[in-house]
């Protein structure tokens, strides 16, 4: 592949998605002695989503411990690894697992720092993807953000682009805390350009991808290019629509959005998980609570439907927002 | 069994059997907040197991975790401080009886859910394998955590993976009301070490010696970099489940005989001075220093500031 100089003079070359992510992993392993990946299938095979490729043979079998399938046993490993020294990177095939491991998650990792009164940090990372549009069915195929973001003690990450990828996992790694890393399934063979060499993105910073005065989008993972491509018809029909990308749900970056909605007056919130107890009622609320007086219309949500996600193709994309839904509410809200 | 090691030995399990005790009638006195869960009767476990560790091994201890807490030479005061919600406090009144860590110390802490300290300590382990150190790492856990999940998953990944960690299962005879007679099939669960491929000892968790002594092998096993152990300890708890408990589940005769029969702490004392390691009189210099320390430690605690607010997000996050 080519590489190109873009604005700020930090050379970048075009990747995948997960090409980005093997290379956040490269970088911090050769970086750091301590950073070792744990996880089913993710030696020779390269991962199920080939996010750990070729990392065998570079680092070899004791920083890339391909284990038997056994969930809450890794993630726990994981965890008592992060206690004593190590940077682990624990990968959860998919999100839909995450209830066999909940209890190191959750009991342990999230609360080991507090409980312990400070005595313990957990430099963890949780790395695994959600989301629909493959074909997966019910079991493999959730987005279930809003479950990690209700337990104090953990971040959670969800990146959109290439780039954000390569620079969201590097700080993921180098943060003291545990983080879920929450890639999406139909994102791992999308392109972009992405910075060479060291790339950071700091965790608790939204990013604006698309500059607007109508309303804002907010949005997170593969809902971010829809909203993007949604804007993009919406502006052919005089609408003009701002898409922040959370990035990171914890720590949110509430200024991000206020500013913007102090601006354009109008708030969408965008995500594919399920829209009841989801994470878009938290950013909706807090908009509420903080910035009723500049909204010129109610906050609203746009997200998945209160279902199993199904099998068949149509039917998959029925329950989760599309463009052209996007388009619709967002005419709705100018009306 | 040489005299220094035995008379350690006895101080750390007297020394359990007496911050029990005390928290026992501290918790009688409306003062401890929450549960608790003595370890009377399963000393000789922890003391026997701690003598091998030093203070960079870890360990992962359960609910019922003060024993193991004082065997791996944690500070009284800071244990008492913690159960009455003090600032000085091993977790600054933030975990109580249930999370106490010392990471000073490798304990790397308590755990309210049964089986959950299994992995921990097996991630510690690969810690040390993965940094080419001579360390290791023991779980502690009950006859009920042995039919948790955590106990099949980590015990496989130790076995496949060569870790220098000891599964120390303190089989003592119920898991809150459930008898082990109803929770398995077999009588020797130290078998199952069999089909995960490690060796499985099962031991008289009355006689420190034997502990000390299977203890003594796996230590040395795991730091010679041979792999993980299993160990059964046979044991009985003095206490109900927890303070309190109206252990309806037990005949006050079970109870009783238990009790007479199954006490690690006098037998050490009987078999110390049969075997002329000491005098009487060297037996009640011990009890008296532990009881002198005791009250030192529950006087501080006594004295010391109630823990501070809570900060957030600082107490909640290493980096915010
Ligand atoms: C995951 C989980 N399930 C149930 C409980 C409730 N509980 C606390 S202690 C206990 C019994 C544990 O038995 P065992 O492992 O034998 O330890 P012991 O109390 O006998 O030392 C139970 C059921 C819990 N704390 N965690
Ligand atoms: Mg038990």
């Amino acid at each position: 592949m080519q590489a190109t100089e873009t604005r700020t003079g930090v050379a970048t070359r075009e990747m995948f998605y997960n090409e980005a992510l093997n290379d956040a992993l490269r970088g911090e392993m050769r970086r750091d002695d301590r950073v070792l990946v744990i996880g089913e299938d993710i030696a020779e095979h390269g991962g199920a989503f080939q996010v750990t490729a070729g990392l065998l043979d570079e680092f070899g079998p004791t920083r890339v411990r391909q284990t038997p399938i056994s969930e809450i046993g890794i993630v726990g490993a994981g965890v008592g690894a992060a206690l004593t020294g190590l940077r682990p990177v624990v990968e959860l095939m998919y999100v839909d697992f995450a209830g066999l491991a909940m209890d190191q998650i959750l009991n342990q990792a999230a609360q080991n720092r507090f409980m312990f009164g400070g005595q313990a940090r957990v430099p963890l990372v949780v790395r695994t993807q959600g989301g629909s549009g493959r074909g997966n069915a019910a079991q493999h195929s959730k987005s279930l953000e809003a479950w990690f973001t209700h337990v104090p003690g953990l971040k959670v990450v969800m990146p959109a682009t290439p780039a954000d990828a390569k620079g969201l996992l590097t700080a993921s790694i180098r943060d003291d805390d545990p983080v879920m890393f929450i890639e999406h399934k139909l994102l791992y063979r999308t392109k972009g350009q992405v910075p060479e060499g060291e790339h950071l993105v700091p965790l608790g910073v939204a990013d604006v991808k698309r500059r607007g005065k109508d309303l804002t989008i907010v949005s997170w993972s593969r809902e971010v290019l829809f909203a993007l491509e949604a804007a993009t018809k919406l502006a052919a029909d005089g609408v003009d629509a701002e898409v922040i990308d959370l990035r990171t749900l914890v720590p949110l970056d509430k200024d991000a959005v206020l500013s913007s909605v102090r601006r354009t007056h109008r708030l969408l919130v965008l995500h594919e998980a399920v829209k009841r107890g989801g994470y878009g009622a938290e950013i909706a609320a807090t908009i509420a609570e903080e910035a009723f007086d500049d909204l010129d219309a109610p906050p609203r949500r746009l997200a998945g439907l209160e279902t199993p996600i199904p099998y068949a193709q149509h039917l998959e994309k029925s329950v989760v927002p599309q463009v052209e839904d996007i388009v619709r509410v967002a005419k709705e809200m100018l009306s | 069994m040489d005299k220094a090691t035995a008379l350690d030995l006895y101080r750390v399990m007297r020394t359990i059997r007496r911050f029990e005790q005390r928290s026992t009638q501290l918790f009688g006195e409306n003062k401890i907040w929450g549960t608790i869960h003595s370890y009377a009767g399963e000393e000789a476990i922890a003391a026997g197991v701690c003598a091998h560790l030093r203070d960079d091994d870890w360990i992962t201890s359960t609910h019922r975790g003060h024993g193991h807490c004082i065997a791996k030479r944690a500070d009284l005061g800071r244990m008492f401080a913690e159960l009455l919600g003090r600032e000085a406090g091993y977790c600054r009144g933030r975990g109580g009886s249930m999370h106490i860590a010392d990471t000073s110390k490798g304990n790397l802490g308590a755990n309210g859910i049964v089986g959950g300290g299994i992995p921990i300590a097996t991630g510690a382990a690969l810690t040390a394998k993965q940094l080419g150190t001579d360390q290791v790492a023991v779980a502690f856990f009950g006859d009920g955590a042995a039919n948790q999940g955590t106990f099949h998953e980590s015990l496989n990944l130790a076995a496949i993976w060569k870790l220098p960690v000891l599964y120390v299962c303190e089989n003592n005879q119920y898991a809150e009301s459930l008898p082990v007679k109803r929770a398995f099939a077999t009588e020797d669960i130290a078998k199952r070490a069999e089909g995960y491929g490690m060796p499985g000892v099962r031991v008289d968790g009355r006689d420190v010696r034997a502990v000390y002594g299977v203890a003594a092998e796996a230590v040395a096993r795991a730091r010679r970099g041979e792999g993980p152990t299993l160990i059964v300890a046979d044991s009985y708890r003095h206490e109900g489940h927890y303070y309190g408990d109206p252990r309806k589940y037990q005949s006050k005769d079970e109870v009783e005989g238990w009790r007479e029969r199954f006490d690690p702490v006098a037998d050490a004392r009987r078999w110390i001075a049969e075997d002329g390691l000491a005098t009487e009189a060297e037996l009640d210099a011990i009890d008296r220093k532990v009881d002198a320390e005791m009250e030192k430690g529950v006087a501080f605690a006594e004295a010391s500031p109630l823990a501070s607010p809570i900060r957030i997000p600082e107490e909640v996050y290493a980096s915010h």
